[in-house]
């Protein structure tokens, strides 16, 4: 399956993936060559097979309901690109 | 044209775990910013989710509770969006095989009837972080103390048809969330949220209307202006010729009035998959039957055992039993006073009134109910009268101790000493000539000036019963 580049346009929006004017041509017929593998895989006759949600097969351990871990705010903040009264800072988000 | 209502609920409820659904941070409301925000919180590469098993107890016993369908093995997706205080750049919820499937509730409204409104699913999910848009010029702060908080979303089906039954199915939600102690039901702190998805179509029409969101309804109040405020809005467009487009909406209390969420470029797309650092949840039936065996009682049990052992009216019962606080408070009161009835008056009462007054819970009265039960004990004993009971009432709710105390402190003590009454009414007797005569021709209702006159005299500390015994005979002359 080879993709348009309207969708590679949505899927890097999707991302938040920037893709350069020059770069599309190569971005296009990479995603295409991974999405004819996909095609591939999608081809294998599933029917009833289980979706398999981890390929260990394992379960989930659980965790006992205990407060671990102490305030290393300070820490943390200090690689964080900015940071102010506890709180990180990034560029205005409002919906 | 008639237009009929479809509502559906989506509320997310915060379980009240110690710890974050997938780290070891605490979840405490109302800590200095991002000081419960651990590596797994903040996202730092390498850091794994390990989840939590009080939050899957939690769960199931809801699931339970509405009488649903528990997945005994449930997987964790990936739902993925990029905003600020979600750091990982995804949600971990649960798409295709949540823990608890279809179950339902029964809600009662205000006509004594009752609708059963179908639960689709609730699934376990995290919290994100809070977003602060105030303080910073040109800039968003990020408190990461609440992401990782478990929720369990519950979606309802399309059931509801009128704002009223929305209220009274997201208070049935709360009651029951509380009843079993998962949530604290804060709405206020944020601990239950509601989102509602509300369309119209003319009446006796099979196919749903284009539906909008309302996000973030905070309060029971605003559950019921909101949806009905976008009601009208929807039956305006469509009369009006126009369309309702699918989009999201905040409510806006202030203005009593929804408005679009800035519409966003691209349709929402969160891709989900399987979270790969989660293996899949089993649970077998004996861990079923465990979360069973330690659920409390359920409201709709509890007002049948408050009605056959407390000889409770129906209508007693359910208001006594509403919240699981006041049902604890009202057995207590019991426990200490021997008298159900009594208690139940006095915890519908005067202390239901003063709770109203003060606008406080049960939880934090000033009176506990143990000393309602010993001013009860006082009343059964003749030690107080009803009115005078209700001054110690008033001086509990001021902090002036217990009631033993009060009645001694401000020497209440009923006056049950047979000659000392006798005494007051000879003195009344004396004092009012021309009444005890006009009463002795006949003029019965007089009666109750007399009880008055002695009440008085006593500062309302005879004991009446005695009053009227021995004012009957004296009377006679």
């Amino acid at each position: 399956m080879s993709l348009d580049r309207s969708q590679v346009e949505n899927v890097a929006q999707l991302a938040r993936i920037q893709i350069k004017e020059d770069e599309m041509a190569d971005t296009l017929a990479s995603l295409s060559n991974i999405m004819s593998l996909v095609d591939q895989l999608q081809a294998v006759d599933t029917e009833g097979v289980e979706p398999l949600a981890n390929p260990l097969d394992a379960q989930a351990l659980l965790r006992a309901d205990e407060v671990t871990e102490s305030n290393h705010r300070d820490d943390y903040q200090l690689i964080a690109p900015q940071a102010e009264k506890g709180l990180y800072l990034v560029p205005k988000v409002i919906e | 044209m008639e237009w009929e209502t479809v509502i559906g609920l989506e509320i997310h409820v915060q379980l009240s775990t110690q710890s974050k659904i997938f780290s070891g941070s605490s979840t405490r409301f109302g800590a200095e910013p991002n000081t419960q925000a651990s590596l797994v919180d903040l996202a730092m590469p390498g850091a794994l989710p390990v989840f939590n098993a009080e939050a899957l107890h939690k769960a199931v016993a809801f699931g339970l509770a509405i009488d649903a369908e528990i997945g005994k093995r449930s997987v964790f997706d990936r739902k993925n969006y990029f905003y600020p205080d979600l750091p990982k750049g995804y949600q971990i919820t649960q798409m295709d095989h949540p823990i608890v499937g279809k179950g339902q509730v029964e809600i009662v409204l205000d006509d004594g009837s009752t609708r059963t409104i179908g639960v689709t699913r609730a699934h376990l999910e995290e919290d994100a972080g809070k977003s602060l848009h105030e303080e910073f010029e040109g800039q968003s702060g990020i408190d990461l103390n609440r992401a990782g908080t478990p929720l369990l979303e519950i979606v309802s089906e399309p059931d509801i048809r009128t704002a009223k039954e929305a209220v009274a199915y997201l208070r049935k939600i709360h009651s029951i969330i509380t009843y079993i102690g998962i949530s604290d039901g804060n709405m206020a702190e944020g601990s239950m949220r509601c989102d509602a998805n509300v369309s119209v179509r003319p009446k006796g029409q099979q196919e749903l209307g284009t539906r909008t969101e309302i996000k973030n309804i905070n309060s029971f109040r605003f559950v019921e202006k909101a949806i009905n405020h976008e009601v009208q809005r929807h039956i305006d467009v469509i009369e009006d010729g126009g369309s309702i487009v699918q989009e999201t909406r905040l409510y806006d209390a202030d203005k009593n009035e929804t408005r679009s969420m800035r519409s966003k470029e691209f349709a929402n797309d969160y891709r989900y998959f399987p979270e790969p650092d989660l293996l899949p949840v089993i649970i077998d039936h004996d861990y079923i039957e465990r979360v069973a065996e330690a659920l409390p009682e359920l409201p709709a049990a509890k007002v049948k055992r408050f009605m056959a052992d407390y000889g409770l009216s129906e209508y007693d019962a359910n208001v006594l039993s509403a919240s699981r606080a006041m049902a604890d408070f009202y057995e207590a009161v019991v426990k200490t006073s021997g008298d159900a009835k009594i208690a139940a008056n006095w915890c519908m009462g005067e202390l239901t009134a003063y709770l109203n007054r003060e606008e406080i819970e049960v939880s934090a009265s000033p009176i506990s109910a143990d000393h309602l039960g010993q001013l009860i004990q006082r009343i059964l004993d003749n030690t107080l009268s009803n009115k005078i009971a209700k001054q110690v009432f008033e001086a509990m709710t001021q902090g002036e101790g217990e009631p033993d105390a009060i009645i001694e402190a401000r020497g209440l003590k009923q006056v049950t000493d047979s000659s000392a009454i006798e005494a007051m009414i000879d003195d009344v007797i004396a004092a009012n000539p021309k009444q005890v005569e006009d009463y002795r021709s006949g003029k019965d209702k007089l009666f109750g000036f007399f009880v008055g006159q002695v009440m008085k005299a006593s500062k309302g500390q005879a004991s009446p019963a005695q009053v009227n015994d021995i004012l009957l005979q004296k009377l006679k002359g």
